[in-house]
């Protein structure tokens, strides 16, 4: 069921350039795909391992100023920046991690934790001056593949659809694999995962660097496609929230869940601007409501229900 | 040192405010057992209201404190009611999610209908200061401050000796007992949402006259909101009203030292360092 729906998904995904060439609608895709595997590595440690972060933005903002100051102040090549940038996530991602499961935090006191370390990192960003401070950081225009910008927007929106294809399958990965079950585990019950013997601080340590490397590769992408950073766009607290919108909106702990909320949520959004007008916010609106009623009426997602129609 | 002085004072009045906001976040907390993501956002709501209050029909904000302590109240309850209780389905996560979702619609929804701009009012006595050990404070500060310390010791008095005080107190102790002896027992929890954004109410309008009001403000008090709560102990009253004066000072001390940008670092650092060491607070006693 969700297997043929993933097939399609990724069909569809590949017509989408024949469908029109134009630049406003691809770029509308590659933003929407980029978020969805925001939302995949987000899903990774809260859909499977339980642990919700209110804070994504710490690893994807860190992976977005890696790669930048890296081009930037030191001319490394943008590929290998890029690089940086993903382990610079995934490193900040198992110190905030090591620091939050060291101390016991669950639940609520870990949504909090990592809201305020990303909180601090903008607050850095804002004030030292490697970064730029207010003023942002800009990637100088250089066109070519071998500096990590393309010309032309397609080539772009197949790197996107190449990555959310890897996110995919880095969540079915999970749900085939023993770490996944171990992690799962922890999920439904840390106390007694404990008692059957997994160690249950290297399973969420390992899924939160997981994660936040993928959110740093988000951020990585991110940069390289705007070519510029401040703080508010890198650590900002919106970031985080697009992190975690899509896969609860589209199935919390499975795999399609934050590319199908990812979609509706954008898509929905687009559709707003065309019937009231671009006002800022108005999207986000949208997102908070629509939040609420997929909690009420379908508290699994689309992809749960989904799942359980196709079960019956 | 002579700059010292009134640095601690101004964080003294702005921590009384913080502790009323932190007040409404603990009670909350301390008898539904929820986080209660929107608290800022609600404050940042109730911050406009007293603005397009004044600004329609002059009232003072001291004065306008009744009546929007009253509708925040009512519109506590109607959230608790239909918006947070229908969705928890039992799970704690869903209920942080959707005040999540709250917050997000709110902040929003503000930003959508009145823009980014920073909007203040003029009050005749804005700028009057009076001399407190040598050092000047500016009379709404001061104000602020008194009627701060007023409404947590109603509120205190409220839970202490009455009815509805000991309804909250059983409710929070044994839902199940609560609901054996006939304590309506959602009836409570709503009302405890309503008096926790009656609270944020009354805050905003004791920090508007000295304050200023965007969309983005409710995001920034959220975080020390919930600061001052871990570090008073989740569900502590005392502990929240100690905790906002504590913050207050920090704040306005490390902006002394550090600068205004660095010195809002000084309430996360505590905020995690208090989470991690210590997330029962100082004045906590159950385990987290």
């Amino acid at each position: 069921m969700s297997r043929a729906l993933g097939w399609l998904m990724l069909a569809a995904a590949l017509a989408i350039p024949q469908v029109s060439g134009s630049s406003a609608w691809l770029t509308f895709w590659i933003t929407t795909l980029l978020f969805a595997y925001l939302g995949q590595a987000w899903n990774v440690l809260a859909g499977y391992g339980g642990q919700f972060s209110f804070g994504h933005a710490a690893f994807f903002g860190t992976g977005a100023y890696i790669a930048a100051i890296l081009q930037v102040r030191y001319g490394v090549n943008p590929w290998i920046a890029g690089l940086g940038g993903v382990a610079g996530g995934g490193i900040v991602g198992a110190a905030i991690g090591w620091v939050s499961f060291r101390y016991g935090l669950r639940g609520s006191y870990f949504a909090l934790v990592t809201l305020a370390f990303a909180e601090v990192f903008r607050v850095l960003a804002n004030a030292v001056a490697i970064t730029g401070g207010g003023q942002g950081l800009l990637i100088p225009l250089k066109p070519g593949v071998e500096h990590f910008q393309f010309v032309d927007r397609a080539s772009f929106y197949y790197l996107l659809v190449a990555l959310v294809v890897s996110g995919v399958l880095i969540a079915r990965w999970l749900e085939a694999s023993r770490f996944g079950a171990w992690l799962v585990a922890v999920r439904e019950n840390e106390d007694a995962a404990r008692a059957l013997g997994i160690r249950v601080f290297r399973v969420k340590l390992a899924a939160i660097a997981l994660s936040a490397a993928m959110a740093g590769t988000a951020g990585v992408v991110y940069a390289q496609l705007f070519l510029y950073l401040d703080a508010g766009v890198a650590y900002g607290g919106h970031v985080s929230v697009e992190a975690l919108l899509g896969p609860i909106v589209g199935g919390l702990g499975t795999a399609l869940g934050p590319v199908v909320g990812a979609i509706l949520l954008h898509g929905l959004g687009e559709a707003a601007k065309g019937v009231v007008g671009a006002t800022p916010g108005l999207n986000l609106v949208l997102y908070g409501v629509v939040l609420v009623i997929m909690l009420r009426f379908l508290p699994n997602g689309v992809v749960g229900w989904l799942k359980r129609w196709g079960q019956r | 040192m002579e700059l010292l002085l009134p640095a601690v004072l101004n964080g003294l009045t702005t921590g009384a405010i913080y502790a009323v906001v932190a007040l409404g976040l603990t009670l909350i907390y301390g008898v539904l057992h929820i986080v209660n993501f929107a608290h800022g956002s609600l404050l940042m709501l109730a911050l406009y209201a007293v603005y397009f209050l004044h600004a329609a029909t002059g009232i003072d904000p001291y004065a306008a404190l009744p009546i929007l302590a009253v509708g925040f109240f009512a519109l506590g309850y109607v959230i608790q009611r239909l918006v947070v209780q229908p969705v928890s389905h039992g799970k704690d996560q869903n209920i942080l999610m959707a005040t999540l979702g709250i917050a997000i619609v709110i902040d929003n929804g503000a930003l959508a209908l009145w823009s980014s701009n920073t909007r203040t009012i003029d009050l005749p006595y804005a700028f009057d200061v009076v001399e407190v050990l040598g050092a000047f404070i500016p009379l709404p500060k001061a104000i602020g401050f008194f009627a701060a310390l007023g409404i947590a010791g109603v509120l205190w008095i409220a839970i202490q000796r009455t009815d509805l005080g000991r309804a909250i107190r059983a409710v929070a102790k044994e839902r199940q007992g609560a609901r054996l002896v006939g304590i309506r027992v959602e009836h409570i929890y709503a009302m405890c949402f309503g008096l926790g954004t009656a609270c944020v109410a009354a805050a905003a309008c004791l920090l508007l006259p000295t304050f200023y009001v965007t969309p983005q403000v409710g995001y920034a008090f959220v975080l020390v909101a919930f600061t001052t709560v871990v570090l008073g102990g989740m569900g502590s009253f005392p502990g929240a009203l100690v905790g906002g004066l504590l913050l207050g000072v920090v704040e306005a001390v490390a902006g002394l030292y550090l600068g205004e940008s660095l010195g809002q670092i000084g309430i996360f650092v505590i905020f995690i360092l208090v989470l991690l060491f210590r997330p029962t607070g100082l004045f906590g006693a159950k385990a987290a």
